[in-house]
């Protein structure tokens, strides 16, 4: 008799629960004419950052390619006079890409990162393919002030031995001094 | 065989080694830096710590060095215990109080034993607030990179370099906190062997160049076990390719071959696979001289169209078994040669009798074990390097015995070597001009070839006889050895120094049976081929006018002459790369190189080894042997030509077991050669297509061009790559080896196809013309392929003559004059450690023409001026100040 009562009780809370929906906002929005609000942390469309100086981010390490699932994420190392490594080429194939986010965890410069955007949508599918001129951006992205050089002790242009955070000058080896 | 106990399980560890070897070779995981197997233990780096109990009712136990520990009957030790994984894991932490956060910039990042041994003992925070050390890196050279920030201070490098490779130029500089391993002043590393580094150094302090030209993470490389093309020795090696171009060579290890080492020729020589001068496909050349590009198809109906009548073929002693067959089976035996000069093929008979006596003919790591040695007129440094590496440790046999007579182990490294002081077992080189041995012999001997040919003959009969001379010194040398060793080789040209070798080691024998001979043959495959056939000879087929030539993968212009291809119709070249031969063909053929193709090839020592395909390649680039079974007609796979091989040749019988064919599987699978964690396979070719193609299809092997199939259970004979979970880099070898520094579990790779009963008889000496001009062969510079590899080439020196200060002034020449023959000028360089009335010129390319030059016809060049250093090539001397 308890239980029934209890079944009872709860077929009409429902029905309360569901007639006040009816006069609540909605939460869909009328996309594309009204555009939703996405997080900063949305994953979606895959960009190329640069440092707080303007150049790339990307030392072309290869751990985003490598931790990547669908393995859609190809690039070449190369490097400048100086040193500085950079991507020669970066290529992803946003249509093999399940947008999981696991390239931006692996990056250990924050060059690469997801952003809100997910409207990528093409007739031909080899348009979903982006090469490192898609990719890069002007800015930093989600992350300020992080350059991966400044805290590495690998010397650039215009960042000597030593310079780095937390590096002493470089050491005199012929010194004898204890 | 004691029994020790390591947290409290009972192993049987092998008498003589230390701790650490017995725990490794046991499956244990002890993470260790400045211990390697092959230079033993120096407890430098503290690393490798266990807790020794000093008997049953010890329950404390103390800190000890396995690296340092000789195992005892009934020892007990833990790995386990707390205290022992808490200092290593502290060891840890301060070596990287000073390491330079930049993993991901680094080429050694993912194949790094630091990395490796660090996740090892579980350390991740860094706790120390203080600055980081930091040093400036050195320009050493175009093959090594140096970042001496990475740098743990384990002092492998140095052990390596100077105690092991005879090096001087790389040491450990400064004090304290500051100690500094590179150069005294920037410039190239001097020693041929100075790309170990790179596998030897645990982490990225030395790093390889021409990888960093074109890096790929070792985990998206796809890689094949394959044979070094450098030399004769057949030395084990790893070659990787990315995008379709060969990025590195790695060491391969070899129990019997190469050990743990390669020399420079062979780490950086295979970037010859991208050079330019490529054939890309097939050619016919038209009416105006010119190539025009034709489908292989097509090029080869038109060369089955020349097919009528008689066909002469060419072989080659650089291409493979599979491929000389196919060509011999195509023309017929009768209008087949080997492709060597008669010269060559005389000294490739004298070794094939040899392998084929009852002389003993030791491994290259067996003659580590030997405590005399006389090397006959080869210039082993320069023309079968890594055996140079194999002498340097054989000389230190008596320091080893003095150990072993002292009680103190092998592996004690510092103990021996303190121990032996410059105590050298006897070296005797007998040669025409300095050698890079020089350093570590006993005695030497600046002779013209014919003279060394006398000096043995005196040897021979000074065995026998007692009369004081310099050969009886030596002779008695050879005699007082409990294992003498002759040495000899193909780099003088000279089949009597070969023969008369041979008669020495006879001669020795004879009074001591442990005597062994080690002859070195002049190309990788140079001994095979001459199993095949060494009485066709060249010219003599080609006297008999012949309408149509097939050249295989050889250049005839510069080993036989020019002139000998004039009168040839039809000359149809298969090459994978363009040489004055292919350049004057009237149809080309695009053949695969050696990490296109799968190939068997036999070294000096009798040993047949299989090289697999590292790649599928581009386009047309087809194997030699399947473009001439296509042209039989009979389209046979490898293991197909290789049964031909065994049923054609009985002595080549081991060919088809020297490693299992394409129908080998493991649990049903293939031998992936890619890792498992290759990367960007939706990605890498979606600039095409982004439709994916089927991965290639490797009909020739049990490999696979995929990531998918078995990796870590391949026998050695196939394995791709070295790589164990927990052990990225190659120290991951111990994985797979039965004991540390043994042999490969799965058996010792390569079949020895001699079994050497015969009796050597001894060989006449034929009539040789003195040789004045003396070509020395180098390491960078004498082979043909390697010196098309990018970095190398800029280490070629430049053309010199060497004589000494009376040959000189007969020659009315003073040092840094310039001298000529035709249009080839030297710069003379005075050196009185050259034979008298001998003149050493480089072999490189442009100086082939020396060959057949008299001293006579050299004249001197009026207003020269020199090169500051000719043997040094005019290199940017640095590239980056930091």
């Amino acid at each position: 008799m308890d239980m029934i009562l209890k079944a009872i009780w709860s077929q009409l809370v429902t029905l309360f629960e569901v007639l006040r929906h009816t006069f609540t906002k909605a939460d869909t929005v009328e996309y594309p004419e009204e555009m939703p609000y996405l997080a900063p942390r949305y994953r979606g469309r895959i960009v190329l950052t640069r440092d707080p100086d303007g150049e790339e981010r990307c030392v072309a390490c290869n751990l985003c390619a490598v931790v990547c699932p669908v393995d859609c994420i190809a690039l070449q190392k190369t490097e400048d006079d100086h040193g500085r490594w950079y991507p020669e080429f970066f290529r992803i194939n946003f249509s093999r890409c399940i947008m999981c986010g696991m390239c931006e965890e692996a990056c250990p410069t924050y060059a690469i990162q997801l952003t809100p955007d997910f409207e990528m949508c093409e007739y031909d599918r080899q348009n979903m393919v982006y090469e490192k001129e898609h990719l890069l951006i002007s800015g930093q992205g989600k992350y300020h002030g992080y350059s991966f050089y400044n805290v590495s002790g690998k010397s650039i242009e215009d960042k000597d031995k030593g310079e780095a955070r937390n590096e002493a000058p470089p050491v005199d080896v012929r010194s004898l001094l204890p | 065989m004691p029994t020790i106990f390591v947290d409290d399980r009972a192993i049987e560890a092998k008498t003589g080694d230390n701790l650490l070897e017995v725990l490794l070779s046991n499956g244990i995981d002890v993470p260790y830096f400045c211990w390697h197997p092959a230079m033993g233990s120096v407890g430098a780096c503290r690393q490798c710590a266990v807790v020794g109990y000093a008997n049953p009712d010890d329950t404390r136990g103390r800190i000890i060095m396995s690296c340092m520990t000789p195992v005892t009957e009934g020892a007990r030790f833990s790995v386990e215990a707390e205290n022992a994984t808490s200092f290593r894991n502290s060891v840890v932490e301060n070596l990287m109080l000073n390491h330079p956060h930049d993993c991901p910039v680094c080429e050694e990042g993912g194949e790094c034993h630091l990395q490796d041994m660090t996740v090892m003992v579980g350390h991740s925070d860094r706790r120390y607030k203080g600055l980081k050390t930091t040093f400036r890196n050195q320009y050493l050279g175009p093959l090594i990179g140096h970042e001496m920030n990475r740098c743990i201070t384990c002092y492998r490098c140095v052990r390596y370099y100077q105690d092991y490779a005879g090096g001087d130029d790389l040491a450990a500089f400064g004090s304290r906190d500051r100690v500094f391993f590179g150069r005294a002043e920037p410039g190239v590393l001097d020693n041929e062997f100075s790309g170990n580094l790179v596998e030897v150094c645990p982490t990225g302090v030395f790093t390889d160049k021409t990888l960093s030209k074109h890096y790929s993470r070792k985990w998206d490389l796809q890689s094949a076990p394959t044979v070094c093309q450098a030399c004769s020795l057949g030395c084990n090696t790893y070659t990787s390719e990315r995008y379709g171009e060969v990025r590195r060579v790695h060491n391969r290890y070899h129990n019997e071959v190469n050990g743990y080492f390669l020399c420079d020729r062979g780490r950086f020589g295979a970037q010859h696979v991208n050079s330019p001068k490529r054939i890309p496909g097939a050619g016919i050349r038209n009416a105006g001289g010119l190539y025009e590009p034709v489908s292989i198809a097509d090029a080869l109906d038109k060369v089955k169209g020349l097919l009528t009548g008689k066909v002469i073929g060419i072989g080659s002693p650089r291409a493979s078994l599979e491929s000389n067959e196919a060509l011999r089976q195509l023309v017929g035996a009768d209008n087949y040669c080997n492709g060597m000069t008669s010269t060559e093929r005389e000294m490739h008979g004298v070794i094939l009798e040899v392998l084929a006596s009852n002389l003993s003919v030791p491994t290259m790591m067996e003659v580590e074990t030997f405590d005399a040695i006389l090397v006959v007129g080869e210039d082993v440094t320069n023309h079968a390097p890594r055996l140079a590496l194999s002498i340097r440790q054989a000389v230190r046999n008596i320091g080893q015995q003095l150990a072993a007579d002292t009680g103190i182990s092998q592996w004690h490294d510092a103990a021996v070597r303190e121990l032996e002081q410059d105590e050298k077992s006897p070296l005797v080189i007998l040669s025409p001009m300095t050698d890079r041995l020089d350093d570590i012999a006993s005695d030497t001997h600046r002779l013209a070839p014919n003279d060394i040919v006398s000096m043995v003959e005196q040897i021979i009969e000074a065995i026998d006889e007692d009369k004081p001379s310099d050969a009886k010194d030596i002779a008695s040398t050879l005699l007082a050895a409990k294992r003498p060793l002759i040495i000899s080789g193909t780099s003088l040209s000279s089949p009597n120094i070969l023969k008369v070798s041979a008669n020495l080691a006879a001669a020795l024998a004879r009074k001591n049976p442990s005597t062994g001979i080690f002859l070195c043959a002049s190309e990788v495959n140079s001994v095979g081929v001459a199993m095949i056939d060494n009485t066709g000879n060249a010219e003599e087929l080609l006297g008999n006018r012949s309408e149509t030539v097939i050249v295989l993968e050889n250049d005839i212009d510069t080993r036989l002459g020019s002139a000998l291809l004039d009168e040839v119709r039809n000359l149809v070249v298969i090459d994978a790369m363009d040489n004055p031969t292919t350049s004057r063909s009237s149809i080309v053929l695009p053949a695969a190189s050696f990490a296109e193709a799968e190939g068997t090839f036999v070294n000096n020592e009798g040993r047949a080894q299989r090289s697999m395909a590292t790649f599928n390649p581009a386009g047309d680039i087809t194997p030699g042997y399947q473009l001439l079974s296509a042209l039989g007609g009979d389209h046979l796979s490898a293991s197909g030509w290789q049964q031909k091989l065994t049923a054609e040749h009985a002595s080549l019988a081991g060919v088809v077991t020297c490693a299992p064919d394409e129908q080998f599987r493991i649990e049903g699978s293939r031998i992936a050669r890619m890792t498992h964690r290759a990367s960007g396979r939706t990605a890498m070719l979606a600039d095409v297509s982004v439709h994916e193609p089927q991965q290639p299809l490797d009909t020739e092997s049990p490999l696979a061009f995929t990531m998918e199939g078995n990796q870590t259970r391949a026998p050695a004979s196939l394995r791709p790559y070295t790589w164990s979970p927990g052990w990225n880099s190659n120290q991951s070898i111990h994985k797979f080896q039965d004991e540390v520094g043994g042999p490969d579990k799965s058996g010792t790779t390569g079949t020895r196809l001699f079994t050497g009963s015969t009796e050597l008889t001894g060989f006449e000496l034929s009539e040789e013309a003195s040789a004045n001009l003396i070509g020395q062969v180098h390491i960078f510079g004498s082979d043909e392929l390697s010196n098309e590899a990018a970095e190398l080439s800029t280490l070629i020196p430049q053309p010199y003559a060497r004589m000494s200060s009376a040959t000189a002034a007969s020659l009315e020449v003073s040092h840094h004059d310039g001298l000529a023959f035709g249009d080839i000028i030297m710069t003379v360089l005075v050196d009185d450690e050259v034979a008298e009335r001998c003149v050493v010129y480089p072999m490189i390319p442009g100086t082939e023409a020396l060959g057949s030059a008299q001293l006579s016809e050299l004249q001197k060049v009026a207003g020269y001026t020199s090169p500051s250093d000719p043997l040094r090539p005019s290199l940017i001397t640095t590239d980056r100040t930091s």
